[in-house]
């Protein structure tokens, strides 16, 4: 791996030391856990990303895929979350392919324990690795600094003491699997409504030896009300001071174009 | 303290955090713990006069860092009434910022307008309130209340009032007001919606000759609809803004407190 | 060598210098607290149909270290209220003494009352309107009293009434309210009975009780600051009744039976 790119730093070092601040990040003040059940494992999300005090994502997701039977979830600094977990995800693959056995959950934890480690505490990333692979069914946490946890109900981010309440009140040894749901979406409920951090709508992933189902938006507590009134302008209400159209037709004058078909899904608008 | 003061969404908005910028002339390693006097406890007002009322409003979520101390705390209320019930109250006042301040700023407010009912036998009229309130948040000019106040009543006119304050007292009366954690993202919708900024007339010119909307009063009933759906947008997008929605409308009937419940995630 | 009594005892001056008394000379700057030293943690309580519920654990901490381990932070107020301590133990004691104090001129100003929610009497709401002003005057003063504080009683009306103090004069109320680590970790469990003061006047006293048995119980396995005796009182409009020796029972560590280490363990 080619590694980061240090040759701000001095640059960065002498500006921070006259008092310019540092960009603020993404984080995903989150509230993340995981159960183990009898047959697989559990791991939930809320979707609320957080910039300050500011909602800067109301649906993220924070359920990262390691492998098709390893995934993450992620509390910490949006981009170290997703780059780490993406960055073990691969080295996770290639390891898989080149000795042709099926990834284990605990490669995938001492890879990325041994990455944060070496990076003190730099990369904020806070995870929850869950995962079923041939030698069992296995759940950790990984702390940025390299830390892990293995334990058989796990909770981090911002809203972990309020998930961690439902835990230590609701839990028992033997679970089955609609249980562990059940209780870890109650779980990140309490982070959603006790924890400012946490917020919007509860993602769920099962892992079993046979397969991972995703739950996207498992539930919707907090749909946005509707506005009471439309605030749609008359056209020409803005203001214009000229005004130069170009069409379609005439755009290759400006730029080449090539037509490429798309059969993406449509992007989310308000009507 | 220049930050804690300002609502310039650039200086403590999303953007920058002042928390992570180094501490000038704090030796290395040296390490004082002081007495804050200070905390934040999160919410947002909101104050819309209209042609013969106000409306004064806030959510009333109290917060501490990441943790909600309470769901239902007002940060708007009735002043200078006869009794502590403030049935025969006039004049509202919200306060958001630091929670005991604003409620011992509301606090000496309401002694001062009941002293005055007392000695002149009348209510306090909005515009000598406005005064008062000025001069008792200069008053501690260097070891200031932490609180933006609004504050909204009816003039000698019947028009709908509204005074709004910095946390030392700078004053003016305005058509209408966002205070508090969400005030740099309602106080442009209000902007355009309230005072028809940035709305020109469709077909009135070409270019510059264009006609800028005519401002007209706003019914009781739009600037309702106006403060809900304005808390409804700050709901959505700030952590501290939630819970519930309380209003107030003040008439020369009396003042009407109105209840609604806000998202609570 | 100086043999004289006065000298007995003392760091010689020859070795160590003569003692730095400048300190006990009071023309420097006041010195306030400026940080807790021997701390309680959490306190909890939850309104219920004709009352409150509050409790709080019998340790004072120094630091890290268990302390003192039977620190009785639940205190009565003139037998009509209860108020709960969390932050600076000494602080706590002042406080107590000065209500103590202001219970007795009290009860010499009102006549006693059959009814001790009366007219005349400081109730809940009052007393915690007392205290309100005091930590925020300390507050205004630089010199604050270290706690967080929760008033459990009665108001005016007869109705459960439940506040908080801090030190810095913050105020406010809820149908269930707890300090310190307990507002992470007791309130998302609170709340799930009582969100409201409607869902919390449903409430009897035995779910309220259980409700709160069960949160010293889940604050005690995750607040390191915590033990496992505590005290628990409960008001109600015929009076108050604290217990100071209260045991967590049925607990459950058996969860981690099947887990090895912390990675890649496995045996």
């Amino acid at each position: 791996m080619p590694g980061f790119d240090f040759s701000n730093y001095n640059r960065n070092a002498a500006l921070h030391a006259r008092g310019v601040p540092l960009p603020k990040a993404t984080s995903t003040g989150t509230t993340i856990v995981g159960c183990i059940y009898d047959g697989g494992v559990v791991i939930a999300a809320d979707t609320r990303a957080t910039s300050g005090p500011i909602v800067a994502d109301k649906n993220c997701e924070k359920l990262h895929y390691i492998s098709p039977n390893i995934w993450c979830a992620g509390a910490g600094t949006a981009a170290d979350t997703e780059f780490t977990t993406s960055l073990i995800s691969s080295q996770l693959e290639l390891h898989s392919l080149s000795t042709g056995r099926k990834p284990r959950v605990v490669t995938c934890m001492t890879l990325l324990k041994q990455h944060l480690f070496k990076y003190k505490g730099h990369i904020g990333a806070y995870l929850v690795v869950a995962g079923v692979d041939p030698t069992g069914t296995h759940l950790f946490t990984v702390h940025a600094h390299g830390s892990t946890d293995k334990l058989p109900y796990v909770t981090m981010g911002s809203g972990s003491l309020a998930a961690m309440s439902v835990f230590e009140t609701q839990w028992r040894g033997k679970l089955t699997k609609e249980e562990a749901i059940d209780l870890c979406s109650q779980a990140i409920q309490a982070g959603i409504f006790n924890d400012l951090g946490s917020g919007s709508n509860v993602d769920v992933a099962v892992i079993t030896a046979e397969k991972t189902t995703l739950l996207r938006n498992y539930i919707r507590p907090n749909e946005r009300v509707p506005k009471l009134k439309s605030y749609a302008f008359k056209k020409g209400t803005t203001a214009v001071l000229n005004e130069k159209i170009i069409k379609k037709e005439e755009l290759g004058n400006f730029i080449s174009v090539q037509e490429v078909p798309v059969e993406a899904e449509a992007m989310e608008v308000d009507t | 303290m220049a930050a804690m003061f300002s609502q310039n969404p650039i200086m403590n908005g999303p953007n920058y955090s002042f928390n992570d910028a180094p501490r000038v002339n704090a030796p290395e390693g040296a390490r004082q713990h002081r007495f804050d006097p200070y905390t934040d406890n999160g919410g947002s007002t909101l104050a819309i006069a209209g042609a013969d009322f106000a409306i004064m409003a806030g959510d009333t979520r109290s917060t501490s860092g990441y943790s909600i101390n309470s769901r239902y705390s007002p940060k708007v209320f009735k002043i200078g009434g006869t009794t502590s019930d403030q049935h025969d109250a006039t004049l509202v006042l919200s306060v958001v910022g630091f929670a005991a301040d604003g409620e011992a700023l509301k606090e000496k407010l309401d002694a001062i307008c009941k002293m005055y009912r007392y000695r002149h036998g009348k209510a306090m009229s909005v515009e000598a309130c406005s005064r008062k309130l000025s001069m008792i948040l200069y008053q501690k000019r260097f070891f200031p209340y932490y609180a933006y106040a609004i504050l909204g009543g009816l003039d000698e006119e019947g028009k709908g009032a509204v005074y709004s304050y910095d946390p030392v007292g700078s004053c003016e009366r305005e058509q209408c007001r966002a205070g508090g954690a969400a005030a740099s993202l309602i106080m442009p919708f209000l902007d355009n919606q309230v005072n028809f900024k940035n709305q020109y007339e469709p077909g009135s010119g070409e270019g510059h000759a264009l006609q800028e909307r005519e401002r007209r009063p706003l019914t009781r009933q739009e600037v309702e609809i106006l403060v809900k759906d304005a808390f409804d947008g700050a709901v959505e997008r700030h952590i501290e803004v939630g819970d519930g929605l309380q209003m107030m409308v003040i008439t020369k009937e009396g003042i009407e407190e109105i209840y609604l419940p806000l998202k609570k995630d | 060598m100086d043999h004289r009594p006065q000298a007995w005892g003392r760091p010689r001056d020859d070795i160590y210098g003569a003692y730095d008394a400048s300190y006990l000379h009071s023309n420097g700057p006041k010195q306030a607290t400026q940080a807790p030293i021997v701390t309680g943690t959490s306190v909890i309580a939850l309104k219920f149909k004709d009352g409150v519920v509050i409790a709080a654990d019998n340790l004072a901490s120094y630091g890290s270290l268990a302390r003192f381990t039977d620190v009785k932070r639940l205190r009565n107020f003139a037998g009509t209220s209860v108020i709960g301590f969390g932050g600076d133990v000494s602080d706590m004691q002042y406080l107590d003494r000065h209500l103590e104090d202001l219970a007795i001129d009290e009860a010499y100003d009102t006549p006693e009352p059959s009814d001790a929610t009366a007219q005349g009497h400081l109730n809940a709401a009052n007393l915690h309107k007392y205290l309100r002003n005091l930590m925020y005057s300390r507050r205004n003063d630089f010199n604050p009293l270290w706690n967080q504080i929760l008033i459990a009683g009665l108001d005016s009306e007869s109705k459960p009434y439940l506040a908080s103090v801090d030190l810095r004069g913050t105020t406010f109320t809820a149908p269930s309210l707890a300090t310190g680590f307990g507002a992470a970790l007791a309130t998302p469990i609170m709340r799930r009975y009582a969100e409201t003061d409607e869902e919390a006047s449903k409430l009897s006293r035995e779910e309220a009780v259980d409700v709160i048995r069960e949160c010293m119980k889940v604050l005690f396995y995750r607040d390191a600051r915590s033990m496992d005796k505590y005290s628990l009182a409960v008001v109600t409009k015929d009076g108050v009744e604290i217990s100071e020796t209260e045991q967590l029972e049925k607990q459950s560590w058996a969860f981690a039976d099947r887990i090895k280490g912390y990675g890649t363990q496995t045996v």
